[in-house]
This record gives C-alpha cells, structure tokens and sequence, in this order.
C-alpha cells in the first residue's frame, strides 16, 4: 500500500518523538538525508584535515613518550575519519565523491583547524580546548537520532575524552615547568581561546539549521547553550593552570549561575569560513596533494584487485 | 659500562628510531585512509621498540642517562642506524620499497634474538617479532600488489628497487660489535641472515617481476655513524625541541 509522503514523514517524526533510531534502510525525508550527508561528511573531513596542525609536530615532538602519544591521536583522528565517513556511506553516497567535495573547497570541515599550531604548548591547548568543545558538541550526538552516526560517535567520544586528559596533560606540565614554558603554554591559550568559542558556530539568532536540527534530534541543545557549557568547564581548569583567559568581560554571573564573557569576533569567524582564514589554502593543498599524488596506488591497488579475482574465476571455470 | 652491549642497543634502536620516524613524517599524508592509517601504526610500533631498547641502553650506560637523552642528545656521528632507514619518502613505492627491505631483515634477525642469553634484548625481541610480522605481511604484500598493479606502479617500483637495493647489504654485514655480540650469545648471526635474507628478497623480486641492479655495488657507513646528507635534516626536526629548550621537562 502507498503512503503519501506526508503521512511518511508524521510516521517519521513521531518515531523520532519517541526517541528511536533511524536506521540506513529506514525511511526517511530526502532533506534528513541530505543534512545528515553534509553534518556527516563536514565532521569526517574535520577529522582529516584536523591531522594537518598536530601532525605537523609529530617528528618535532619533545620526547619519545609525547611523540608516541601524539602519532596515536593523530592516527585516532584518521580512524574517527573511517567511521564517520562510512556512516555517510550508509547514506548513499561514496567516499570517493565526499573526497571530491572536500577537494575541491564544496564542502566545509570545523574552521579550527585553519589556524596555524605554531608551538609545542599548541598541542596541549588544541588537546584541551579543541577536543574539549568538540565533546561537548560530540557527547550530544551519541544520542542523535540516526543510528550510524550515533553509534561512531560513541567510539569517538571515548577516544576524544582520552585526548583531551593528555592535552590538559601537557599543559599541567608546561605550566609547572620553566618560565619559558609557562610563556608558551600561555601564548597557545592565547591563540585557541576565541577560536574554540567559535567551534560552537554562529549565536542562536544567526544560525540557520538549529530550528530542524533540533525538531530531527540531530542537536539536542543550541550552540549558544553548548558553547555557555564549555566556558563554564573549562574557566576552572585555566584557573587550576594558573593562567588567564584573553577576556577582560569574563566575570562568574551569580544570578545566571554561569560565566558572563566578551563579544565574539564574529567577522573573523565568517572570515575564516569563507576560506580566508590563516592556513585554509596551506590545508586544502596539503589533502589534495596527498590524494593527488595517491591516485597511481590507488589504481593499481584496484588493478591488482581485479586482476587476483579473474584469476579466481577462470580457475573455479577451469 | 658494557660499552659493546650499549653501543649494540644503539643500533637496534637507531633502526626502529628512524624508519619510526621516516614513517611518522607521512602521517595524515597518505595515498588512502587505509595506508596512513597502518603506516602509523607500524611507525608507533618501531618507536615502542626505540623506547624498550633506549630504556634498557639508559641502564647500561648508567650515570644519568635517560631514554630520550640517548633518542634526543646524540650527533649525526653517535647515530648508528644502517643508510637504508633514512632515505626519503620519495614515493609511495620507494616507502613501501625501502619497508619491505628493512622487515625482512627485521625479521630474521628477531626471529635469532628471541633466543638471545641476555633477558631483556630476549624479551624485547618476543615483543617486537609479532608487530614485525605484521609489518613484513604488509609491505610484501604492497610490494606485489604495486609491482603487478599497472604500468605506471611497477615503473614507480622498479625505480624504487633500483635506487634502494644497494642499501640492503650494509644491514646484515657484520661489524666488530655485532661479531663480539653474536660471540657472547647475545646478538645475531649476521652470515646466516645474509643467505636467508637474499634468498627472500631475491625470491620475492623475481617473482613480482622486478630486476634487481646488475652491477651488484652496495653503499656502507651507517652503522659507523657516516650518514648520508639526508641525516643532519631529520636530526634537526627530531632534536629541535630538545636542543632549543635544554634541560626542561615535557
């Protein structure tokens, strides 16, 4: 029997309403769809590009413990990368095309990771901070409404919280370091803080997907309450650093039972997400080159692939 | 100090520590998510076995030294590593060249310390060989797959084979530790890899399709600290943080 698309998408939503998960095979409204594959593949290519400024410190690490440590979040972040973009898969749509995306500037991934990580404390700050604001926006999705992704952001979120502990890790130690330590740890806290703020995207009143997001339980809380809740985490770990946030309006808001802080440099964020930020062209050359200077292992992977399965099937016939 | 016994470490270490690094350099770099993804994992691997080698070196040589000061403070000359572990990541082929190469001496050469009579060289050997076989599974795998993929992976292989060929004889070529340590029971027995690991390499390339180089020239020096000019630029991005900020703790 044919339902008429408005009766699928009451069935649709009233299923969501009671909290169940949408699965690769359900039907679903072509607009969630699509604005999974894009929510989807933007978190997927986050976590590729995201390998870019920790990666770059990896052969410069300061000692054999942080480099292992390193090379094994920055491995982690390539394997969050394989599951979410398998998730998008599920979605119908291919790798191969959510690359071409990425490649060719179409797609958008986490604006963060357009800032250049300039020294040793960057991969305490970007640990702490980055990975702390992208919990608190991931946490929330483990309970998102469809179920592949919610079920790579469960991993994922185990993995993150790890990275974030060795972040704070290598801050605690700058800051109980030398005075030329504590400087570092001070200037990369200096750096991140207002980009991180920006993680959370544009205020409530700006933000053009919150409203369906939130009706699909895509997001179960807004950016603005989100990034509120990071502040308020994270001020008292900056406290216990002994360092100073870059807010002079920063102030513990008694009523509100929460921080109050400055206004947001709203035109550097729009800056840097329509590509002008400081590393945006460095990070898109840097996927492109390694892709296109993959193309021939690829092909003959898939040559040699195809050449090993007629071999199969000519000695089954034989 | 065992002054044989450390010096050996150093080149068991120095192995693991720049191939470790070498592969670290293409980290978020690779042809596929796949790749990069195993080619870390082999690179944190080898840096596992850099830090159970240099722990134990740091014991031997006693007075303060430490594993990162053995990883860390040493100069182009103190390092010991053969030349085929630090040559560039030209290409996929010559990474995955210059791997294969380098596993299947690895290999036999665990396989022979996991009966070493000194306990700990004996039980970082058990560790390793597992990832070692790995590794090996690997890279013999992609040098198949690429040597017989297309036109253009078994040219890109057949360069790579050329120019890296010539640095395999120096890892299995005794020198005077080597001898004392294979005499004390505690090293390997570098004349027997030798066949094996010909017979392996040889084997395998003829039967992929590739040539090895017909004038049969080999280069030496790594293992005595004579690097090629390759060596003083990973040095300085390996040692930058180290020799910019001396004596701190990170």
């Amino acid at each position: 029997m044919e339902h008429s698309i408005e009766y699928l998408e009451k069935q649709f939503q009233d299923r969501i309403d009671r909290g169940e998960n949408i699965e690769a095979k359900d039907w679903m409204p072509e607009k969630y769809r699509k604005t999974h594959i894009r929510q989807i593949s933007q978190h997927a290519h986050s976590e590729i590009v995201g390998m870019l400024p920790e990666g770059n410190w990896i052969s410069r690490a300061p000692s054999l413990r942080r480099k292992v440590a390193l090379l094994a979040k920055v491995q982690d972040e390539a394997g969050h990368g394989l599951y979410l973009y398998s998730a998008a898969e599920t979605l119908g749509i291919s790798r191969d095309e959510l690359f071409h995306q990425l490649h060719t500037g179409k797609a958008k991934y986490s604006s963060i990771f357009n800032y250049p990580a300039v020294s040793w404390a960057d991969m305490g700050a970007i640990g702490w901070l980055v990975d702390g604001a992208a919990i608190i926006n991931q946490v929330m999705l483990t309970r998102t409404s469809y179920g592949p992704y919610a079920r790579a952001m469960v991993r994922i979120c185990k993995e993150e919280s790890f990275h974030q502990r060795q972040g704070y890790e290598i801050m605690i130690t700058l800051c109980n370091g030398t005075e030329e330590q504590k400087e570092m740890a001070q200037d990369a806290l200096n750096r991140w803080w207002w980009p991180s703020l920006m993680m959370f995207g544009p205020t409530d009143a700006e933000s053009t997907h919150t409203e369906q997001s939130m009706k699909w339980k895509i997001k179960r809380k807004t950016n603005d309450e989100l990034r509120q809740q990071f502040i308020d985490i994270t001020i008292p770990q900056a406290e216990f650093l002994g360092l100073t946030v870059p807010d002079p309006d920063l102030k513990w808001n008694e009523e509100r039972g929460h921080y109050d802080f400055g206004e947001i440099d709203w035109t550097e964020f729009w800056q840097v997400v329509k590509g002008y930020g400081p590393c945006n062209k460095e990070r898109l050359k840097a996927r492109n080159k390694a892709w296109d200077e993959g193309a021939w292992v690829r092909e003959a992977a898939l040559a040699y692939a195809e050449k090993q399965s007629a071999k199969k099937i000519i000695s089954k016939a034989v | 100090m065992q002054d044989n016994l450390y010096t050996y470490l150093l080149m068991l270490g120095d192995n693991s520590m720049i191939l470790g690094h070498r592969l670290s350099e293409l980290c978020g770099h690779g042809p596929s998510l796949e790749t990069d993804i195993a080619l870390t994992n082999m690179s944190l691997d080898l840096f596992g076995q850099v830090r159970s080698y240099f722990q134990y070196a740091a014991k031997v040589k006693g007075d303060d030294a430490t594993e990162d000061s053995i990883a860390f403070l040493r100069t182009e000359r103190k390092h010991l590593s053969s030349l085929l572990v630090e040559q560039p990541n030209t290409d996929f082929a010559h990474v995955i060249t210059r791997q294969y190469f380098f596993d299947q001496y690895h290999l036999l050469l665990l396989e022979q310390l996991c009966e070493s009579n000194d306990d700990q060289i004996n039980a970082i050997a058990k560790k390793s060989i597992k990832e070692v076989k790995y590794h090996h599974r690997f890279s013999k795998t992609w040098m198949r797959r690429l040597a017989q993929g297309t036109d253009v992976s078994h040219q890109k292989m057949q360069v790579a084979v050329t120019s890296l060929y010539p640095y395999t004889e120096e890892l299995s070529k005794a020198n005077g530790v080597e001898k004392a340590m294979l005499a004390e029971g505690i090293g390997a027995d570098l004349d027997a890899i030798k066949v094996q690991y010909y017979n392996e390499l040889d084997g395998l390339l003829s039967d992929i399709g590739l040539q090895k180089p017909e004038e049969g020239y080999f280069y030496k020096g790594g293992k005595e600290g004579i690097h090629t000019e390759h060596f003083g630029f990973i040095l300085s991005d390996f040692q930058y943080m180290q020799r910019t900020y001396p004596d701190m703790t990170w």
